[in-house]
C-alpha cells in the first residue's frame, strides 16, 4: 500500500505543479496578449506596448522557459519520489 | 552564373543530402521503422519535430499573413507555439511512458474498445490527408516557380524523393532527414530577414530590430509603420481591431489542435525515456521559435518595404500624412527600372498586378474602404484617384519575393527556394508516416489480420505509404476546391477529437468506453457541422446554409476558431456518458497508474 500512497502523493504534486504552469501560459497569451492587454498599454516597449510584445514575442519566450523548468521540477519529483528512470 | 543554374545546385545539392541520409539510415524492424528504435536524443528530436511541425505555411504563408493584418493575426504565432506547452504538460511524457506505436492504439487500449480505435484511425486519416494535400501542393508550385519545370513535374520529383527517404528509411530516415532539413530551411529564413533588419534598423538581429528604431526617419519602426499605413487609409498595425473573444477562441483552437495533430504526437514516442519526452518538446520550441520571432519582423519588415517601394515619400518624415511628400512610383519606371524586376517576376505568376486606373502615368497604393478621414482623402480629391492600383498582392509573395525586394545575390534566392521545399516536404513524410502506421499498425494488424508477422507488417507499412504518396501527389494535381479551407478543417478536428480523448484517458480514471466514444463523436460531428454551415458541404461552395460573415457567426466565433467549442461538448459528453455507466476495468485503471509513472519506460519498447 505505502507504494500506492507514494504515486497518489507523486501524482497531485505533478497535477500542482501542471496548475502552475497552466496559469502562466495563459496568463502571458489570453492574458497579457490579449484580454489584458487594454489595462497594460501604457507601459510601452519600442515604439507599441507591452501587449503587443507579448502577443508577438515575449508569450513564445516564456512559453520555452516554462516547459524547461516544468521538465526540470519533474526530473527533481520524481527523483524525490524514487519514480525516475 | 544564371539565377536559373544557382537554384539547380542548391536544391540538388540539398537532394542528395536527404537521400544519402536515407540510405545510411535504413529502417530494419517495425520499432525501427514506426519509432526510431526509440533511440533518438532530445535535441535531435526537437529539431526533427520543429521541421516535422513548420510547413510550407508557417514558411512561407504566416509573415504574409501577419504582414496585412498586424497585431490581429499574433494569434498565428501564439497558436502554433503555445500547443507545445499542451503537449510537453499534458500528453508527451504519458504517451511516450504507454510506450505504443500510434496514437489510435493508445485510443483502443485505454478505452478497450476497437470502436473507439477505429474512430481515432478516421479522425487521423481526415487530418493527416487534408493536411498533406496543402504540402504537395506547396511543393509543386515552388517547384515550378524557382526550376521552371511544370507544376506537375515539380510534384512528381518531390512524390519520388519523399517516396525514397521515407519508403526505405521508415521514422528513422524520416527523423534524420528532418534534422537535415531542419538546418536547410532555417537558414534560408533567417538570412534575407538579417539582410533587411540591417538596412532598416541597423540591427542584426530581427527579432529586436522589429523594436528599434527605423534609420531613415529616426522613429520607432512599429510607430513609424503605423503612420504609413493609416496614411494610406489602412487599420494601424499595431491596433486591435477583431472580436477578442475569436481572437482567444481561435488562439486556443490552434493550441489544443497542435498538441492534438497525430504526426507531432507521434514524434514523442522516438525518444528513449519519459524526461526526454519531456525536454523534447522544449527543444521542439526553440528551434520553432527560432522562425516564430522571426516571421513578425518579416513581416512588418516586408510590409514596410512594399509600401515604400509604392510611395518614395514614406522613407522619411513622421508626421501624419508624411507618404505623400512626393509622388507615388510611375507606371514607367515599375515597367523598366532593374531593381523592380522583382515585380515583373511576380507579375506573370499573377501573385501582384496594377492597373493605372485614373490615366495620370502613377500606380497610387492605399485602402479606399479606410480612407474617410485618413490623410489618403486629400489625395483622392487632389490627384482624382478611381481607386487602388496595385491591385493584387498575394500573402505568399512577401517570404518569396524578400530577398528580391531587398536585391539580395542570386544565392539567396536559392536558399531560399531550397528551404521552402524543405518547410513542404518534412512536414509531407511525417504525415506520410502517421497515415501509413494507422493503415498497417491499427487497421491491419489491430483490427483485420492480428497474427501479422512483423516482415510482413513492415512490408504492409511500406506499401501503405507508398499508396498514400500516391493518392496525395494525385490530389495534389487536381488540389479539391477546399484546399485552402483544410486548415480549419485539420486543426478544428485535432481539437475537437483527439486532444480531449488522449487528455481525457491520462488525467481521468473514470472515463470509460461509452464516454469516450460518444465525446469524440459529439466533438467531431459539431465541429464538421459548424464549420460546413459556414462553408458549404464538404466544401462545395454555394451549398451553405448560412453567409459566413462575422455577423451571422453563432456568438461571433468564426469556424476556424469552432475546434474550441467542439473540444468543451466533447468534455462535456464523455463526463456526462460516462458517469451514467459503469467504471472502466481494473487492468484499465492500472494502466492509467502505470502511464502516469515514468519508472519503467524502457522495459514496454518490447511490444
Amino acid at each position: 500500500m505505502s507504494d500506492r500512497q507514494s504515486s497518489n502523493a507523486y501524482w497531485q504534486a505533478n497535477l500542482r505543479i501542471i496548475w502552475v504552469c497552466l496559469i502562466i501560459w495563459a496568463l502571458v497569451s489570453y492574458g497579457f496578449g490579449i484580454i489584458l492587454r487594454p489595462l497594460i498599454s501604457s507601459i510601452s516597449i519600442g515604439g507599441t506596448d507591452l501587449g503587443f510584445w507579448f502577443a508577438q514575442q515575449g508569450s513564445i519566450l516564456v512559453f520555452i522557459v516554462l516547459i524547461f523548468w516544468y521538465a526540470a521540477r519533474m526530473n527533481r519529483l520524481d527523483r524525490e519520489h524514487g519514480v525516475d528512470e | 552564373m544564371d539565377q536559373f543554374t544557382l537554384n539547380l545546385i542548391v536544391i540538388g545539392l540539398s537532394f542528395a543530402l536527404y537521400i544519402g541520409i536515407a540510405i545510411y539510415t535504413r529502417a530494419g524492424s517495425t520499432s525501427e521503422f514506426y519509432a526510431a528504435n526509440r533511440g533518438v536524443s532530445p535535441v535531435m528530436n526537437g529539431m526533427a519535430t520543429a521541421a516535422d511541425w513548420m510547413s510550407a505555411a508557417s514558411f512561407i504563408s504566416m509573415a504574409g499573413l501577419i504582414a496585412f493584418t498586424g497585431y490581429d493575426n499574433s494569434t498565428y504565432l501564439m497558436g502554433w507555439t503555445g500547443g507545445y506547452v499542451l503537449l510537453a504538460l499534458l500528453l508527451a511524457p504519458y504517451l511516450r511512458k504507454f510506450g505504443k506505436f500510434t496514437v489510435p492504439e493508445f485510443i483502443g487500449d485505454r478505452f478497450y474498445s476497437q470502436t473507439a480505435r477505429i474512430i481515432g484511425v478516421i479522425c487521423l486519416l481526415i487530418i493527416s490527408i487534408t493536411y498533406v494535400i496543402g504540402q504537395m501542393t506547396g511543393v509543386g508550385v515552388t517547384f515550378s516557380r524557382y526550376l521552371e519545370v511544370s507544376n506537375s513535374t515539380g510534384l512528381w520529383i518531390g512524390a519520388a524523393l519523399v517516396f525514397c527517404y521515407a519508403v526505405l528509411g521508415g521514422m528513422k530516415g524520416i527523423t534524420y532527414t528532418q534534422v537535415a532539413q531542419y538546418v536547410v530551411l532555417i537558414i534560408a529564413y533567417t538570412i534575407p530577414a538579417v539582410f533587411i533588419a540591417m538596412q532598416l534598423t541597423g540591427h542584426v538581429l530581427p527579432q529586436t530590430g522589429l523594436f528599434g528604431t527605423h534609420d531613415a526617419s529616426g522613429a520607432k519602426f512599429l510607430a513609424k509603420l503605423d503612420q504609413v499605413v493609416t496614411d494610406l487609409g489602412f487599420a494601424n498595425y499595431t491596433g486591435h481591431h477583431k472580436s477578442t473573444l475569436d481572437m482567444v477562441l481561435f488562439t486556443l483552437a490552434l493550441m489544443i489542435g497542435t498538441a492534438g495533430l497525430p504526426h507531432v504526437i507521434i514524434r514523442f514516442f522516438t525518444v528513449p525515456k519519459v524526461s526526454d519526452a519531456r525536454a523534447s518538446a522544449g527543444w521542439a520550441l526553440v528551434f520553432i521559435a527560432l522562425l516564430y520571432t522571426v516571421a513578425p519582423a518579416v513581416g512588418s519588415m516586408a510590409r514596410f518595404n512594399l509600401t515604400a517601394t509604392m510611395w518614395p515619400g514614406a522613407v522619411t518624415g513622421t508626421e501624419a500624412g508624411s507618404t505623400f511628400s512626393e509622388p507615388a512610383i510611375s507606371l514607367e519606371q515599375i515597367e523598366t527600372a532593374p531593381e523592380l524586376q522583382w515585380m515583373r517576376n511576380w507579375q506573370t505568376t499573377g501573385l501582384l498586378s496594377w492597373e493605372d486606373k485614373n490615366g495620370d502615368g502613377l500606380i497610387q497604393y492605399y485602402n479606399e474602404a479606410g480612407a474617410e478621414g485618413a490623410p489618403v482623402a486629400e489625395q483622392i480629391a487632389a490627384q482624382n484617384l478611381q481607386g487602388n492600383e496595385l491591385t493584387t498582392v498575394n500573402n505568399d509573395i512577401m517570404v518569396l519575393a524578400n530577398p528580391e525586394i531587398a536585391n539580395l545575390p542570386g544565392w539567396v534566392i536559392a536558399i531560399v527556394a531550397a528551404g521552402g521545399l524543405a518547410a513542404a516536404l518534412s512536414t509531407a513524410a511525417g504525415l506520410l508516416l502517421a497515415i501509413s502506421g494507422a493503415v498497417s499498425h491499427d487497421l491491419i494488424k489491430g483490427a483485420i489480420n492480428p497474427n501479422i508477422s512483423e516482415k510482413n507488417e513492415l512490408m504492409a507499412a511500406r506499401i501503405s505509404m507508398g499508396v498514400s504518396i500516391l493518392v496525395a501527389t494525385i490530389l495534389g494535381l487536381n488540389p479539391p476546391g477546399f484546399a485552402a479551407q483544410t486548415v480549419a478543417l485539420a486543426f478544428g478536428l485535432a481539437a475537437s477529437s483527439i486532444f480531449p480523448v488522449l487528455m481525457m484517458g491520462i488525467f481521468s480514471k473514470r472515463i470509460n468506453k461509452q464516454g469516450a466514444i460518444w465525446g469524440m463523436l459529439a466533438g467531431i460531428l459539431s465541429t464538421l457541422l459548424y464549420i460546413f454551415a459556414y462553408k458549404g458541404w464538404f466544401f462545395i461552395s454555394g451549398t451553405n446554409m448560412l453567409e459566413d460573415t462575422a455577423a451571422n457567426w453563432l456568438f461571433g466565433i468564426s469556424p476556424a476558431s469552432f475546434g474550441t467549442v467542439g473540444a468543451l461538448i466533447n468534455f462535456i459528453v464523455a463526463y456526462a456518458v460516462s458517469s451514467a455507466t459503469e467504471e472502466p476495468p481494473v487492468e484499465v485503471i492500472e494502466l492509467v497508474e502505470s502511464i502516469r509513472v515514468p519508472r519503467g519506460a524502457g522495459d514496454a519498447v518490447a511490444h
